[in-house]
């Protein structure tokens, strides 16, 4: 199987994940999208040297991973590519902010070394967020909570229509990428002397496709605007969880959680 | 129910593809158009959908394919396209068969009810919750049917229903076809096919209409497929 068919695989898992069902799956996917700009908004409003207080939030993270039935690693999986990039923000702390600022084991520990690290939590805590919500939400379902949000159709389209595209294009890029390495034994991956006519044939072929595809759904009545998937209205139970998700995100904003069950710890 | 009246197309200035074509599908006729590789079979589909503009006239139900007639018109007529995968364009079976009737303001529910009684018509109901990647090309094939079948279209183009099938997913989709009672219009290379769903054949040749008759007549006429570089059905030879 080649990188192309790979992906494509992953993403199908991707709407296979999203297809799932637990308590999360179940959830108005307004509430989840809400929720999940919260806990967004909470984890980058830290400071950059509160990486303890952090902690909470990854705890309250890896329970809703639980309660979702999808494996942390899962997500750190599939990630992988995004991840080091996410990672490399904030690589030049330790060089630019050089004050001592705790010892660990006799070891002193710059403030530069506790913003990277801050840094890096918050990025990955963002990414588990935001993965956890397409993990649990279908694309479609999202875009119709988004659309009561009134977020314009158009976008919302735009950004559905985006989701299918790159589908497409991976498509055509595992069968033009199979059909090269048949003709081109020993060789790892596309040469560079190809690029330019393998780019350009990939952008006529997946034109092409598009172009079938739209016609299709021009067939079957498409005007502007994807029907999208008959969203539950929000009920009871996604207010409650809300309304508990925001109450916990404020508690954990505005009380210092990890110095106090620290303090219970050592007293 | 569809007319087509002098109509010409080109996709490059010089080169038409349709040349003054004209005919007449009455409904609740089944006709197959044949025709060699280039001759016109597919954009005479997509013409006669309003796909592509063309010169001449081109009527559905006595409405001339336009602008303001397309919508109406598309809810009419129901094409299967060659290629399923560029067919089914959702992630599964159900919301691609839900697509069409929703866009045409159909409630979900009476939606879902369309889907599953066209996926019951054609005995697939299992494959309603299916996604679309993970189907067989035979699967798949039934499935872009039965999408055009949840629209209740008046009429049915397919364009080479039966290509790329296994031979008992051929004899699926063939008896499928007979069993549609609708009007039909299916273009194909596969002429055995045509022989067992049609009872009248266009065949073009040149973007011109070659002959026009009985499926029986046309298709056994061994001179005038060969002259338009066709085969006797494999059964007749």
């Amino acid at each position: 199987m080649n990188k192309a068919e790979q992906a494509l695989r992953e993403l199908h898992e991707m709407d296979a994940l999203a297809a799932g069902d637990s308590p999360l799956h179940r959830l108005c996917p307004l509430a989840k999208f809400l929720f999940t700009a919260a806990y967004i908004a909470a984890v980058v409003s830290f400071g950059r040297y509160d990486l303890a207080r952090l902690a909470p939030l990854l705890l309250m993270a890896a329970l809703l991973y639980q309660l979702a039935g999808i494996p942390v690693g899962k997500c750190f999986h599939k990630l992988r590519f995004v991840l080091p990039l996410v990672l490399a923000v904030g690589l030049f702390n330790p060089l630019l902010d050089r004050a001592p600022m705790l010892t660990l084991g006799g070891v002193v520990i710059s403030g530069g070394v506790v913003s990277m690290l801050t840094m890096m939590a918050k990025g990955t805590l963002c990414l588990m967020a935001s993965f956890l919500l397409m993990a649990t939400t279908r694309v479609d379902a999202l875009c119709a909570g988004l659309r009561r949000l009134r977020v314009p159709g158009f976008l919302l389209s735009l950004l559905l229509l985006t989701y299918r595209y790159v589908g497409v294009m991976t498509e055509e890029v595992a069968v033009m990428t199979d059909a090269y390495a048949l003709r081109a034994p020993g060789q790892r991956g596309v040469a560079f002397r190809a690029w330019g006519s393998f780019l350009g044939q990939l952008l006529l072929r997946s034109m092409d496709r598009a172009e079938e595809l739209y016609a299709a759904m021009l067939l079957r009545g498409y005007r502007e605007e994807f029907p999208y998937a008959e969203a539950a209205p929000c009920a009871a139970r996604d207010a409650a969880f809300l309304s508990v998700g925001a109450a916990l995100l404020l508690l954990l904003r505005f009380v210092n959680v990890s110095a106090l069950l620290g303090g219970l710890l050592m007293r | 129910m569809i007319e087509f009246d002098n109509v010409s197309f080109a996709y490059e200035p010089g080169r038409p593809v349709l040349r003054k074509l004209s005919f007449r599908i009455g409904d609740g006729e089944a006709v197959g158009l044949i025709g060699a590789n280039g001759a016109g079979k597919s954009t005479v589909m997509k013409v006669l959908l309003g796909l592509l503009p063309c010169e001449g006239r081109v009527l559905v139900d006595g409405a001339a394919v336009k602008w303001d007639t397309l919508r109406e018109i598309r809810r009419k007529l129901g094409f299967v396209l060659q290629n399923s995968d560029h067919q089914m364009f959702m992630p599964t079976v159900l919301e691609d068969m839900t697509f069409g009737p929703l866009n045409y303001g159909a409630t979900r529910a009476e939606a879902e009810a369309r889907a599953d009684a066209a996926l019951a018509r054609l005995g697939i109901s299992e494959l309603k919750r299916r996604h679309n990647h993970k189907l067989s090309g035979g699967e798949k094939r039934m499935a872009a049917i039965a999408t055009i079948l949840a629209m209740e279209p008046e009429a049915i183009l397919m364009d080479e229903p039966t290509a790329a099938l296994d031979p008992r997913n051929r004899r699926l989709v063939i008896n499928v076809i007979r069993s549609l009672t609708q009007t039909k219009l299916v273009a194909s290379h596969d002429l055995d096919m045509i022989l067992d769903t049609c009872s009248r054949v266009l065949l073009l040749s040149g973007g011109t209409l070659a002959a026009d008759g009985a499926a029986e007549t046309v298709l056994r006429d061994r001179a005038l497929l060969e002259a338009h570089r066709m085969e006797l059905p494999l059964r007749l030879q």
